[in-house]
């Protein structure tokens, strides 16, 4: 891949809108199939952005889901203003979760998401500040065979 | 086996995908209701047995390359699940058996994990 096939998005996301969760994502899977990215690259790219896109649905009032491919690597910003997470550690272990029902009824809920995010992530940061927001960085590294 | 198989075997109606019926091999499947734990564990070209019927079970679906999702306990799709299954091109199948029932008869008759235990690494099932 030549610089010039560089390509990426931007999709604002917003909060409690629990009917459209999975729509970003499934709006950048399709994006980077037609563009030729390899499958296992964008499988991962799904799952990152559906879990990035729950969370900010379930949580912020609004937030904004960048993506970015060049020749090396997916990277995926998910930014948002909301609650913030007070405790990232935890917020970071399996099963630790504060969704409410309506998120449970979705299938989400069950404190998977951020966990889910940094298993399928070749590289992943977050900061979070309590009251403002949270911006998570996601890397999926393309490694051509 | 085929899907037409799978509608067979677990008495299946088909909800949409039709044209897919005899084209679709599955050798694997994976069953859940928690999206997360789907999107987490299991492999693109499998069954996904739930019962959870909203559009982020179709969207979980299309994220992974599911090759068919098979709703459990005679539970009906939501309407919009349909609509996005239709778009996506994702066959849906629906059975009265509930999520046990539906998975031992389908690994009765040859259908495996799509992976075997978690702590194994997320191996495939191997026989």
């Amino acid at each position: 891949m030549s610089s010039e096939d560089e390509f990426g998005g931007s999709y604002t996301v917003r909060g409690r809108d629990f009917i459209d969760a999975g729509l970003v994502s499934s709006q950048i899977k399709k994006l980077l199939k037609d563009r030729g990215i390899p499958e296992d690259v964008v499988r991962k790219v799904a799952v990152v952005t559906f879990e990035a896109e729950v969370n900010i649905i379930s949580y912020a009032e609004i937030g904004t889901i960048n993506f970015h491919v060049d020749d090396k690597a997916v990277t995926i910003e998910a930014m948002d203003k909301g609650q913030g997470i007070p405790n990232i550690d935890l917020a970071l272990q399996e099963g630790y979760s504060t969704a409410d029902d309506t998120i449970r009824d979705m299938g989400f809920g069950a404190g998977m998401g951020l966990p889910n995010i940094k298993k399928f992530s070749d590289d992943f940061e977050i900061i979070s500040i309590v009251g403002k927001g949270t911006t998570l960085r996601s890397v999926i590294r393309i490694v051509t065979k | 086996m085929t899907l037409s198989q799978i509608k067979e075997i677990v008495q299946a109606e088909i909800i949409c995908g039709h044209e897919k019926l005899d084209s679709v091999e599955i050798h694997t499947a994976f069953g859940a209701d928690l999206m997360s734990d789907v999107l987490a564990f299991a492999r693109s070209g499998c069954l996904l047995i739930t019962g959870l019927t909203t559009s982020q079970t179709i969207r979980t679906a299309f994220a992974l390359d599911i090759a068919a999702i098979l709703v459990c306990r005679g539970k009906d799709p939501q309407p919009q699940a349909l609509e996005i299954a239709r778009e996506l091109k994702i066959p849906l199948l629906k059975t009265e058996y509930i999520m046990f029932e539906t998975c031992g008869i389908l690994y009765r008759e040859g259908l495996r994990g799509c992976i075997c235990e978690i702590q194994a690494g997320d191996k495939p099932c191997v026989e």
